[in-house]
């Protein structure tokens, strides 16, 4: 087990504020993510606690995983009678959960004790006790000086013997004994009729009742943890979900509503320059919700291939939790787009969780996601889609807030899509997941012509100025690149149309300017001419001139010679005169 | 289990192969000196004599003294009186006050048979 889950736990308990009094009733830590965390620190400590559930509901599990974890991580030896099963069958089941219960046992931190009673082989003649159980168990806990128990399941002792009132007797006994001996230990008890336990166990053990639950609905199981009771101690007294896979058994703690966290600074980049460019600073913030929405076939996935080979790029660490397709697929999908999202798998920067929606209940997704983000620590999540989701509404809408609370307290950009095109995560149902995104991306193939083109426009962006304007985008092996829609006055035009009308725009653009071009030439060869008849008239007008200045002077020699002539008559006769 | 014996009957010659000559091997655990251990030992000896005389042998283990002898023959109820031999392996609990039912619990035949 790694250490990881110590960090969580303490943070969820952080904000569930235990009170003061815990303090007085000494704990045990069961090492289990989350059980500690709604216990305020675990177990009582040397006390009996009666772990009880219908059968493989996980409470052999949870019992062995507190015995582990105390032998492994707090130096708690501890003890293992089993009624039930042997120890090989006991070591082989938790094998997979990478327990070595044959390696602890070597090493004196645990023992295991195969308890079998076979009713054809008893024979009872006269008064008898279990001073034979108390001896093996005194035994086994002093051999390694355990501090922890485990029974499981004690009440098959009311199949081998048949005298109840000593069986009762003597089991009251032993819960004494082991609280005088201080072990901290957990007793299972099968779940019963009308009671917690087939045998009514909850009567001798009563400091600490947990109830495991495995409950089916819609044909999809869910396991699910309450604290029945807890003598002397505070605890959460939900149900919480819990998870047994190969990593163990984690408890989901149901985290705070409050909006108390504390935000991430930065922005990155979609990794597709025509959206960052839409996005005034030139991406989105940092530990945002991004919700990417649209039809089948819009898209979305490619384009948050874009974003996850974007963070990938910049070295930092993915998760993609993907419902409808399986990891691989989304890699040679988005090979097709230009994305080498396979060197990034393999460099260990991102990781696939490809999981059929209806192979868990909504909790059971909410608390694996949970416990895998825990694990990997990315800082981008994506969830494809959304939508797979299934659930009542209620619950979808508490497990979508819980999610994206938890993806925001650890500051962790995520990524949602989702099939509806307006937002909403349930066809018929008005869960509006959209308000509690930060920013909404919508895709919209718009049909027109006989064609579809892909249109994108970003409907909100929290706290940074967005274009508000449509754009169209293409897909081609040199990745998602997006072209300015043509939006004028025959309204919003893309694909095909887009062409048609800029061409049909640029010829019109064209004849205007040959029409401009003729007018100028027009212009010019009438001014031409004009001026070619202003010269002729000026031309004339010299002409004119000339001619006046002729007659002027031939009228100036006429009047000279006339007086020149009057002057010579007059001589003539003035002589006389 | 005992050595090459060729006797001994086929019902008695258990699943585990083992083979008896009608040698009764008991043994006895018991918790301290108890009344009701001491009761058992009284029993038991008193029966072996009756029943049993010249073929048996009774071990008596105090698991007060050998605590880790109680696991290896699955010892819950004290006293607890094992019959080892002959096969199969018989537990009987209690003070052995109950005479019958001892007699059924060793298989002791011609007892079983009077019943």
């Amino acid at each position: 087990m790694a250490s990881e889950p110590l960090a969580s736990e303490s943070s969820v308990s952080d904000d569930a504020s235990p009170p003061e009094r815990a303090a007085v009733l000494p704990k045990v830590a069961t090492g289990i993510d989350g059980f500690d965390a709604i216990t305020f620190g675990g177990l009582p400590k040397g006390r009996p606690s009666l772990v009880c559930g219908a059968a493989g509901c996980g409470k052999t599990l949870f019992a062995t995983t507190f015995l582990v974890n105390g032998a492994t991580r707090f130096d708690e030896p501890g003890v293992f009678m089993s009624f039930e099963e042997r120890a090989e069958d006991l070591v082989a089941n938790v094998a997979s959960l990478g327990y070595d219960l044959d390696g602890l046992v070597a090493q004196g931190k645990l023992a295991i004790d195969h308890v079998r009673v076979e009713r054809s082989e008893i024979e009872e003649t006269g008064e008898y006790d279990l001073e034979g159980l108390f001896i093996r168990l005194g035994f086994a806990v002093d051999s390694i000086g355990a501090k922890r128990v485990v029974l499981d399941t004690i009440e098959t002792l009311f199949a081998g013997f048949s005298d109840e009132t000593v069986l009762r007797a003597e089991l009251r006994r032993l819960f004494g004994w082991i609280k005088d001996r201080g072990l901290t230990a957990i007793i299972t008890g099968e779940r019963g009729d009308g009671q917690l336990t087939r045998q009514g166990m909850e009567e001798y053990v009563s400091d600490c009742v947990v109830l495991l639950d495995n409950r089916v609905e819609d044909q999809i199981t869910t396991r699910r943890l309450r604290v029945v009771k807890y003598r002397g101690s505070a605890h959460g007294t939900n149900e919480y979900p819990f998870l047994i896979d190969a990593e163990g058994i984690s408890v989901l703690p149901v985290t705070s509503a409050d909006l108390d966290y504390r935000i991430a600074e930065g922005f990155i980049s979609t990794g597709i320059p025509g959206l960052d460019a839409m996005l005034d600073p030139g991406g989105f913030h940092r530990g945002t919700s991004i919700l990417i929405s649209g039809e089948a076939g819009t898209g979305k996935t490619m384009i948050t291939a874009s974003m996850i080979d974007a963070a990938c790029a910049r070295a930092e660490r993915c998760m993609a939790f993907v419902f409808e397709e399986s990891g691989d697929q989304i890699t040679r999908n988005a090979r097709s787009i230009g994305l080498d999202l396979a060197r990034h798998v393999e460099s260990g920067l991102l990781r696939f969780e490809a999981a059929r929606p209806s192979l868990y209940g909504l909790e059971m997704h909410l608390a694996r996601m949970h416990r895998d983000i825990d694990r990997f620590d990315p800082a981008l999540v994506v969830i494809d889609p959304l939508s797979a989701l299934r659930g009542p509404p209620a619950e979808l809408q508490a497990t979508m807030v819980r999610m994206i609370d938890m993806l925001k307290s650890r500051g962790i950009t995520a990524v949602f899509t989702s099939l509806r095109e307006d937002g909403e995560i349930d066809q018929g149902s008005a869960i509006g997941v959209s308000s509690l995104m930060d920013a909404w991306i919508k895709l919209l193939n718009v049909e027109a012509n006989g064609e579809r083109a892909r249109t994108l426009y970003v409907i909100k962006a929290r706290g940074m100025r967005h274009s508000n304007q449509l754009r169209e985008f293409t897909m081609s092996s040199e990745g998602i690149a997006l072209v300015d829609a043509y939006i004028g006055p025959a309204g919003v035009l893309t694909g095909t149309a887009r062409v048609v009308q800029e061409a049909a725009e640029a010829a019109a653009a064209l004849r205007r300017a040959q029409e401009s071009r003729r007018r100028q030439r027009e212009a010019v060869r009438r001014r031409q001419s004009l001026e070619r008849q202003i010269d002729e008239l000026r031309a004339n007008l010299e002409a004119v001139e000339e001619e006046e200045a002729v007659l002027l002077s031939e009228d100036e020699m006429r009047e000279a010679v006339l007086a020149s002539e009057r002057r010579t008559l007059a001589t003539r006769r003035g002589g006389t005169k | 289990m005992s050595g090459p014996g060729p006797t001994g009957d086929g019902l008695e010659a258990g699943a585990d192969g083992a083979v008896d000559d009608g040698h009764y091997h008991l043994r006895l655990y018991v918790a301290g000196q108890t009344a009701k251990s001491l009761a058992a030992m009284a029993n038991l000896r008193r029966f072996c004599e009756e029943h049993l005389a010249g073929h048996y042998d009774i071990e008596v283990i105090d698991l007060m003294k050998n605590p880790q002898l109680a696991a290896g023959d699955q010892i819950l109820a004290i006293p607890t009186l094992v019959r080892r031999l002959p096969a199969p392996l018989k537990r009987i609990i209690g003070d052995l006050s109950n005479t019958e039912k001892v007699l059924v619990g060793l298989d002791i035949r011609p007892k079983v048979d009077e019943l």
